[in-house]
């Protein structure tokens, strides 16, 4: 009883221990520092689960009973693993790129996602894999009672079928934790996948360390075991070459359909490239797993007595020679290896149950799509839970109803054969794009039905299920359809019979279906994208999304992705279309996006399904999606240019505003000139002819009074010839007619001419001009007059406008930026800025007409500068009154 | 004058690369083959090839395609790291 106790405790801690390790991983992943979680090798080791507790104990009972037969089961996946550049790849680059959640998953999406197809895999799946979660029961049950029977009195025995409810318990239990914590999009479990890892290290060991016992231990070196195994009862070449072929073949297509290899494989793959090492690394763990099998049958064989269970070997081979310790290690391999599979296999199927059976019905019971109430992530983690306690119940109800007997033992090879099934379609949907959704209905039922008849039924024992004379003569005397010798071929192993057939038939109808029909457009895209994934990493558009609510959408998606994952993802998309906010347009490529994330939470079929109840409209036709993309297109390209054309046009009105402004400035310009102009005409005209009547009229005027009024009329027609000149002036300047006459000289003359000029009969307060002359030294190639008309015309302003009460005028010289630059400063009050734009343009006069002047000068400094290359123009902020000469350094460099 | 077409001959980076895939393709087929030999062996009670021997050869062509593909993957894991050409 001690040795029970230790047993039971020995179990609670591994438990325990594991337990621990997926809480670490998980929160290692949470945090963001699982690196290591995913590894290569923890993926590779992840792949283990192939090896259940039927390779762990099986093997050896199988090599005891046929021989090197077993290796067939382990030759088949290696083949599939090292021959991983054909269909592997392609499995996991279209698992990723399409978010496919299950092998159900895949073949539904496949099909133009119907859910139909994905129903009954999944029932098929559930069919295939329950017997196998029974036999890992019955094989936990059996290593404890391996344990019990050799150390307490028969009347203490365990109860088994207990001992298998609480193993079945605490399995489920472990799967809800940490296989439903999180709803992950791309479904993956880091909890479980490092704990099935640990356990495929411990079983790999445990079957090791038995094997070295054995073959060191107890049978004398490697040699003497060689010897010892030829000499025993499989010593000898036996086999039937239709077995081996056929279960090579079986044994890989298992590997590839299993829904638990599918989930480690395919959905739990976190990076291509771990394929590349897993290719060789999974070939040398199964190798390693097989090697040792013969000679612990043998050894077996001949140590322990006659009829014992040679299925329990393991365990019982290290008891019997007194190796408990040993014996406990083996046990904990058996059940690591019972307790990965089922695990694994529970996840893998209550996510196919809870996506495709459970799901659907909910959602039509409640109306599905955006009107559904609550949350729907709940009710899919809810779902995933029931049924993974489901799976697991059904495991174990099969376990107790078939009473646990040798019946189990040969379920392992049957149930492959099952899950075979799904190859063809699934090879068919990877490779060609004809196949069709009927195609792959009918093939995987005609090859169900094959395999239940010929194989399954059979398997309970003649006249259990089947009466014999069914099995004799056929169902109602048709001898041709005899369970096990179709169409009359007789003599064949059952289980090939089965397998030929079921296989044959079924990759037949699904050929000939797929043949006959024709596929919807779907169909045809998702056929496309699977066969050329490699062409498109990117799926096409699926959805017209015109009717789209993008409210609707972001309140189904929270409630199955969750809030914050859910407005993260809209936030997202909204950003990539360039909308702020949380709401994104409803555009095909989005409504895709959301589709894929969806699916890795509630499958392909329901989230497609769920999509098309809000967006309103079914699926669309490939012509739809082009007209699509077409008008999309277009639109988009249209928007772009009326942004365009808008902006140049906002452009154009602040510049036609700004136009309008001037002009109508100088419009009131204009008018004031005119007055003025007339004003100016009018007043020298008034006293010319005033003084002439003079003239003319009175005779009694002395010479002086002669010369005084003539001088008048001279002195008034001279002003008149002045203001025609500087209108005459401008006009030849503005018309671009103008001669320029280019001289060298100083720049210090021309200041020195043009200051004396504009002083010169200056009748107010005198000007004071502050000059740098040693600036001034700058040589120059220009038209000097008329730039000395321009700085007479500045130094005249400033003697003109200046109101300070000691006027001054500071001319500064410099050069900037290769430019010459003449600042003429003075200390006034300045100008206004609303003067300032007006100043430089013609009649232009500041404020009130104080001093006399038609307002042209500045225009005509502006000109001349215009054609000397130059510019003037108003430098506010300098106290007074400020202009800038600026002339271009060619000019000045040239004298050079 | 069109510059940009697609070369007749592969560089040889790329060339090798392709061949190693050939190789990684052909493994398996390789692999059934090895492993269909034992279909000729005369088989039952009076057989030649004793369990021992048909052990020794059967693993050893495991051990030997789990090497070959250890080998591939290897020179194709340093192939992808200086790749020229996209895959197929």
């Amino acid at each position: 009883m001690a040795t029970l106790n230790i047993l039971v405790s020995v179990c609670l801690i591994y438990v325990t221990f594991l337990f621990a390790i997926a809480f670490a991983a998980e929160r290692a992943a949470r945090q963001g520092h699982g690196g290591w979680l995913r590894s290569p090798l923890v993926y590779t080791l992840s792949l283990s689960i192939y090896c259940t507790a039927w390779t762990f104990y099986g093997a050896v009972g199988y090599a005891a009973r046929s021989g090197l037969e077993y290796l067939t089961i382990y030759i088949g996946p290696s083949l599939v693993m090292v021959g991983w550049w054909w269909i592997l790849r392609k499995l996991v680059r279209i698992g990723r790129s399409q978010r496919v959640t299950s092998i159900a998953d895949l073949i539904s999406s496949r099909y133009g996602k119907s859910n139909l197809l994905a129903v009954g895999v999944t029932i098929l799946a559930v069919i295939g894999t329950t017997p196998y979660i029974a036999l890992q029961l019955q094989s936990v049950t059996l290593s404890f009672s391996v344990f019990s029977e050799s150390h307490v009195p028969p009347t203490e025995l365990l109860d088994q079928d207990s001992t298998a409810l609480w193993v079945a318990m605490g399995l489920a239990l472990f799967t809800i934790l940490f296989g439903t914590r999180n709803l992950d999009v791309n479904e993956r479990h880091h909890g479980v996948v490092i704990a099935i890892a640990v356990e495929a290290i411990v079983k790999l060991f445990a079957l090791l360390a038995v094997g070295a016992f054995v073959v060191w231990g107890v049978g004398g070196g490697l040699a003497e075991t060689l010897q010892r195994i030829d000499a025993s009862e499989i010593g000898k070449w036996e086999m039937r070459g239709d077995r081996w072929a056929s279960l090579i073949f079986l044994s890989a297509a298992a590997f590839l359909c299993l829904p638990r290899m599918f989930q480690v494989m395919v959905v739990e793959n976190d990076r291509e490239s771990h394929l590349r090492t897993a290719s060789w690394a999974f070939p040398a763990y199964l190798m390693v797993m097989s090697l040792f099998v013969v000679p612990i049958a043998v050894v077996g064989l001949d140590l322990l007595p006659k009829g014992s269970n040679p299925d329990l070997f393991v365990l019982t081979l290290p008891l019997a020679t007194g190796n408990e310790g040993l014996a406990m290690l083996s046990f904990l391999g058996g059940f690591s290896s019972a307790t990965s599979m089922v695990i694994v296999a529970a996840l893998a199927l209550s996510t196919m149950v809870s996506n495709h059976i459970v799901m659907p019905i909910w959602l039509s019971a409640t109306g599905g799509g955006a009107k559904i109430s609550g949350d729907v992530r709940n009710v899919v983690i809810l779902s995933r839970r029931i049924s993974i306690a489901g799976v697991v119940a059904l495991g174990y109800l099969y376990f107790r109803l078939s009473g646990g007997g040798t019946a189990l033992a040969s379920i392992g090879l049957i149930s492959f054969a099952g899950v075979a099934q799904f190859l063809p379609v699934l090879l068919g949907g990877l490779f060609w794009r004809g196949a069709t959704r009927i195609g792959a209905f009918v093939g995987l039922t005609v090859g169900f039905v094959v395999w239940a008849y010929a194989l399954l039924l059979p398997s309970f024992g003649s006249g259990a299920l089947i009466s014999e004379a069914v099995m004799l003569n056929g169902p109602f005397g048709i001898s041709w359809l005899r369970p096990q010798a179709f169409f009359g071929i007789e003599g064949m192993d059952p289980l090939v019979h089965a397998i030929v057939w079921s296989m044959s038939l079924n990759t037949l109808t699904f050929f000939v279906a797929s043949l006959i029909g024709f596929p919807s457009p779907l169909e045809r895209l998702q056929g496309a994208q699977f066969v050329n994934v490699y062409e498109h990493s990117r799926r096409p558009q699926g959805w017209s999304g015109s009717a789209a609510q993008s409210e609707d959408l972001m309140i189904m998606a929270q409630r199955i992705l969750g809030a914050r994952e859910a407005q993260t993802l809209f936030e997202r998309e909204a950003g990539r279309q360039g909308v702020t906010g949380f709401l994104p347009e409803p555009s095909p490529d989005f409504l895709q996006v959301l589709e894929r994330e969806l699916s890795g939470s509630v499958g392909a079929a329901t989230a497609h399904a769920m999509i098309g109840q809000i967006v309103g409209g079914a699926s669309v036709s490939v012509e739809d999606l082009m007209a699509v993309a077409d008008e999309t297109a277009q639109m988009m390209e249209y928007s772009n240019q009326l942004e365009t054309k808008s902006e140049e046009q906002a452009r154009t009105a602040r510049q036609l505003r700004q136009a309008n402004e001037k002009l109508t400035q100088i419009s009131v310009q204009k008018d004031a000139f005119l007055g003025q102009v007339s004003h100016e005409l009018r007043t020298p005209m008034t006293s010319i002819r005033a003084f002439s009547e003079i003239l003319r009229d009175s005779n009694k005027l002395s010479a002086e009074e002669k010369v005084k009024y003539s001088s008048i009329i001279h002195d008034e027609a001279i002003r008149l010839t002045r203001l025609l000149d500087d209108l005459l002036d401008l006009s030849v300047l503005e018309n671009g007619q103008v001669n320029l006459n280019m001289q060298r000289g100083m720049l210090m003359d021309v200041l020195d001419h043009a200051v004396s000029s504009a002083l010169t009969g200056s009748t107010g307060k005198p000007l004071i001009v502050r000059r740098q002359r040693s600036q001034e030294m700058v040589p120059l190639n220009s038209d000097l007059d008329r730039l000395s008309q321009v700085f007479i015309n500045l130094i005249g302003n400033a003697q003109k406008y200046c109101v300070a009460d000691a006027p001054e005028l500071a001319i500064s010289v410099g050069i900037n930026n290769g430019e010459l630059v003449i600042d003429f400063i003075d200390n006034g009050v300045g100008i206004s800025k609303d003067d300032q734009a007006v100043i430089f343009e013609k009649f232009a006069r500041v404020g009130s007409m104080k001093a006399g002047g038609a307002g042209l000068g500045l225009a005509i400094c502006r000109e001349i500068m215009a054609r000397l290359e130059g510019s003037v123009s108003y430098l506010p902020g300098q106290g007074g009154a400020a202009f800038r000469v600026i002339l271009p350094v060619s000019q000045a460099a040239a004298a050079e | 004058m069109n510059e940009r077409r697609t070369p007749l001959f592969l560089e040889r980076q790329s060339y090798r690369r392709r061949r190693l895939i050939d190789m990684v393709r052909m493994l398996p087929v390789i692999g059934a083959l090895l492993w269909a030999v034992p279909l000729l062996w005369k088989s039952g009670p009076d057989s030649d090839i004793s369990t021992s021997v048909a052990i020794i050869y059967l693993f050893g062509v495991w051990l030997g395609m789990v090497l070959l593909s250890a080998v591939l993957a290897r020179l194709l894991k340093s192939a992808d790291e200086h790749p020229q050409e996209s895959d197929d």
